[in-house]
């Protein structure tokens, strides 16, 4: 079971917010004790998830927490915007796919950087991403 | 508004980036050295990226572009400084930067930078000293 330490919500609306987002989960990062690449990796992914949802979703708003199970503690980060939704998952999780003018390795690239990801899509209604990335992970 | 300062030396454009960056700031820096490149008629591009945390497929791909942009118009570009953490989460998205030359810190990044165009000068060395070599042919 996944418990909760301390949440935080940011709401990403433009550019600049990113920067503030990364710094955010830097510091939840540090005071859970992870290690610099794992902290690396899940910034670089969180800024993958961001540039998304601001690029394709308009924006929307990001949960940052640290969780725990059992021995491990970790950061989870929930990314939900209300935007137009993807079509085909399985065809965005591929690498090299993509509907704009990026390398299309954002969301496979993505899921390479951290423990959990999960990625829940509708139609007209929007899309959320929950990445979890453990201390020793 | 911010901007990443462009620095000339000699031959080379020097860039330091310093600040965290977003996408703007990037695309911003990318237009102006491509443009620097151009009016100052450098010959190499070196950025120094030694106090950046984090570089996503964004930024990795901005700096892909500056080093094909820099060749089309003649200038080698070095990325030196990339932080150990930096270099396995890149390769780890997938995104090995392939056309790019790195160097561990500034210092080699200048010795590279250097290196790359003098061996352009021998090349031209070559071209004349066949010239007096063909004349004394003639001679004979």
């Amino acid at each position: 079971m996944i418990l909760s330490l301390k949440k935080d919500l940011i709401k990403i609306n433009r550019e600049q917010d990113v920067v503030l987002l990364r710094n955010r989960t830097k510091e939840f990062a540090v005071k859970i004790k992870m290690g610099l690449v794992n902290q690396t990796k899940l910034i670089t992914a969180a800024s993958e998830l961001v540039r998304n949802m601001l690029r394709y979703g308009g924006g929307g708003e990001v949960s940052v927490e640290a969780v725990t199970k059992g021995r491990d503690n970790g950061i989870r980060m929930i990314f939900k915007d209300s935007g137009p939704g993807i079509a085909d998952v399985n065809k965005a999780m591929m690498d090299g796919y993509s509907t704009g003018k990026s390398l299309g390795l954002g969301l496979p690239g993505t899921k390479r950087l951290v423990n959990e990801f999960d990625l829940k899509s509708e139609l007209g209604k929007g899309t959320t991403v929950t990445i979890i990335k453990w201390a020793n992970g | 508004m911010e901007r990443i300062p462009i620095l000339k030396m000699g031959h080379f454009l020097l860039v330091t980036i310093q600040v965290d960056l977003y996408d703007r700031l990037a695309m911003d820096l990318e237009a102006n050295l491509i443009r620097e490149v151009n009016r100052t008629g450098a010959k190499g591009v070196l950025i120094d990226i030694s106090a950046v945390e984090i570089v996503d497929s964004f930024m990795g791909r901005i700096i892909g572009n500056i080093a094909s942009m820099s060749k089309l118009l003649d200038a080698q570009t070095v990325v030196v400084g990339m932080q150990p953490a930096v270099a396995i989460t890149l390769v780890e998205l997938g995104l090995e930067l392939p056309g790019v030359h790195t160097a561990l810190n500034v210092e080699r990044g200048m010795e590279l930078l250097q290196g790359m165009i003098i061996s352009d000068d021998i090349i031209i060395d070559d071209d004349d000293d066949t010239f007096p070599e063909k004349g004394f042919d003639k001679d004979q």
